[in-house]
């Protein structure tokens, strides 16, 4: 996560055309602005400590599996993951709390309004329970694709899933960490819960994380092998109207195309973006393997 | 003057003896080694109870078999150590790696036991029979005979009080120690293994032990959190209703206190042994349990139906 991946590159650089595509075509594909640095940065502070924290902490979930002892030895042993899984806890932590009060500040503070509800709002909405019956039909034959605003229903899904696993992971992870503090006004069997919590949210975070978001975002046919507009925040015209007709027509309408428009994403960070997140890809499905491995046998 | 004595005994025991009597022994009769008729003569105090030992079919050279071959009596006074590992190579060989075995040959502690001090010499008798040293319920006798301090806190224990019974479960030092190849009881290897000990007996507290984070801790090999001894104690261990119970109401605190400084009444309601399926024991860990079993199936039922469907309508469209 060097800057240099996840700066957009200035202004001025023109759009690299390929000379066979300058040939037949004499327009460029068109980028279009999707996901602001702090959005990308806070997608990367987020996939490297989900990485980290899922790596250290599923030795002691799976404390009897057979790689439980190898894979907390890469960390140096029991000690040294439980080192690491704190670290990566109070970042992620700080990332998310970071994030509820820039969006807070933006809602009350600026009055952006939309941020809660409204088109681009990540709020699942009413539209969001349509879309999903839609896209249900679709999956069937019985209709056409669903015209996605700027996040869809799974996305929104996926969002409010971290917010939630955050909170619940946090506090009961906290709770772990300080326990003669948190005896000062909790009662003890509270830490027999958070136990147990912070290992069950933990396995439906990371098979989720793992295949349903992994599927969703990369991994699905038209994806494969991965969605770079997270790592290089641009998306080509033709995905946003394809993928997000409403978004696109809203934005038609509003005359708003061309302000969104960005340069192409330069070459670095779709490298960037390539490394990252083909690491992330298969540190995840590696570790997914390793739980099938454990639950099988 | 008595060696002499004796030795003219033996000799003209051997010759009276002569081959009958060589043939008669059950084992090997080799016609040249002492037979045990030979060796009585002179030695019939100290090995009272040989015959009626376990090895009373053996021959005394088959143990002390430097004298097999000695042909001129008296024999020397020194004889070689018995090598029990000539039969038992097994046993002794566990016995090899063991802290005994350590002490006795390598650092050379005198009071380090080798077979005899436990099993007896001539007397030996298997541990089936009521009056071997190792017989189950005189073993924290023949281990107390060095290890007293020991021997008295076991003594207070509910496992001595089980044993008094005769309760056939109740442990001794071998159930936890083992036999032979008992290891020093402060290395991490063997603290992790006594759990498993504590297991055979109380299987469903080990269950739940190791849902802890004290239990999953110490399943992958660290041993700076809480196993059984460390808060039930080893030796004289204690139930909860005895309140000098190290685990009773009113010591919890200080228990606990041992690892977690500042814990106070409200930290000791943590429950060591949980079981989400028992309602009673906590009715919140119960629902939680249910709500994510619940929670868990149904997301990655519905999301793994999604993707299927989502995976075979964009093959069918082309992978638009």
């Amino acid at each position: 996560m060097t800057p240099a991946v996840l700066e957009p590159p200035a202004l001025e650089e023109q759009p690299r055309v390929e000379p066979h595509e300058a040939s037949t075509r004499p327009e460029p594909p068109r980028y279009l602005a999707r996901f602001d640095a702090e959005a990308r940065v806070l997608h990367v502070v987020i996939m490297v400590t989900f990485l980290g924290l899922s790596a250290t902490g599923l030795p002691l979930l799976f404390s009897d599996a057979a790689w439980g002892r190898a894979l907390a030895a890469l960390f140096g042993g029991f000690h040294g993951a439980g080192l690491v899984h704190r670290a990566m806890g109070a970042t992620l932590l700080a990332a998310v709390a970071w994030h509820v009060g820039r969006v807070s500040w933006r809602a009350f503070a600026r009055g952006e309004r939309g941020i809660f509800w409204g088109p681009t709002s990540m709020v699942p909405q009413p539209r969001d329970v349509g879309d999903l019956f839609r896209q249900m039909r679709w999956f069937l034959g019985l209709g056409p694709r669903p015209r996605f605003e700027h996040f869809t229903y799974w996305e929104k899904f996926d969002y409010m899933a971290v917010l939630w696993g955050t909170a619940i992971m946090g506090a009961a992870g906290l709770i772990l960490w300080f326990p003669v503090a948190a005896s000062r006004v909790l009662p003890g069997w509270l830490f027999n819960v958070a136990l147990f919590v912070h290992g069950a949210e933990a396995t439906l975070a990371i098979v989720f994380i793992f295949v349903v978001h992994f599927f969703n975002g990369h991994l699905r046919p038209g994806k494969f092998p991965m969605d770079l507009v997270i790592f290089t925040g641009r998306i080509p015209e033709d995905a946003l109207r394809h993928e997000r007709t409403a978004e696109y027509e809203r934005l038609c309408a509003a005359g708003a195309i061309d302000a969104l428009t960005v340069p192409p994403p330069s070459e670095s960070s779709i490298v960037g973006g390539r490394v990252i997140g083909a690491g992330g890809l298969a540190i995840g499905l590696a570790l997914f393997a390793l739980i099938v491995y454990a639950v099988v046998r | 003057m008595w060696t002499r004595l004796c030795c003219s005994c033996a000799a003209v025991a051997w010759l009276l003896a002569g081959a009958a009597a060589a043939a008669q022994s059950s084992s090997k009769p080799p016609s040249k080694s002492p037979s045990n008729d030979d060796c009585l003569a002179c030695h019939e105090e100290t090995v009272k109870g040989f015959a009626a030992s376990t090895h009373g079919p053996l021959q005394c050279v088959d143990c002390h078999a430097d004298l097999a071959s000695v042909k001129e009596f008296p024999h020397a006074e020194k004889l070689s150590k018995v090598a029990c590992g000539s039969c038992h190579d097994a046993v002794a060989g566990k016995y090899h790696d063991s802290i005994h075995a350590w002490a006795a040959e390598k650092a050379g502690l005198v009071g380090a036991p080798r077979c005899a001090d436990c099993h007896g010499k001539h007397d030996i008798r298997p541990r089936t029979d009521v009056s071997s040293r190792v017989y189950r319920d005189r073993i924290p006798e023949t281990c107390g005979g060095c290890h007293a301090g020991i021997r008295d806190q076991y003594a207070t224990s509910v496992h001595a009080a089980a044993l008094k019974r005769h309760d056939a479960r109740a442990p001794v030092c071998i159930d936890c120690h083992t036999t032979h190849a008992i290891q020093r009881a402060d290395t991490d290897a063997w603290r992790l293994s006594v759990t498993a000990e504590c297991g055979t007996c109380h299987a469903g507290v080990v269950d739940s032990f190791r849902r802890t984070f004290h239990g999953k801790v110490t399943a992958l090999g660290f041993t700076r959190v809480a196993a059984c001894a460390d808060c039930h104690g080893a030796h004289g261990i204690l139930p909860a209703s005895n309140p000098a119970s190290m685990v009773s109401k009113a010591r919890l605190v200080e228990t606990c206190g041992r690892c977690h400084p500042g814990a106070n009444d409200r930290f000791v309601q943590y429950d060591p042994h949980p079981n989400p399926g028992d309602y009673r024991r906590s009715a919140v860990l119960w629902w939680a349990n249910r709500f994510y079993w619940v929670l868990i199936p149904g997301c990655f039922g519905f999301f793994g139906l999604h993707s299927a469907l989502w995976y075979w309508r964009s093959r069918r469209e082309g992978a638009r």
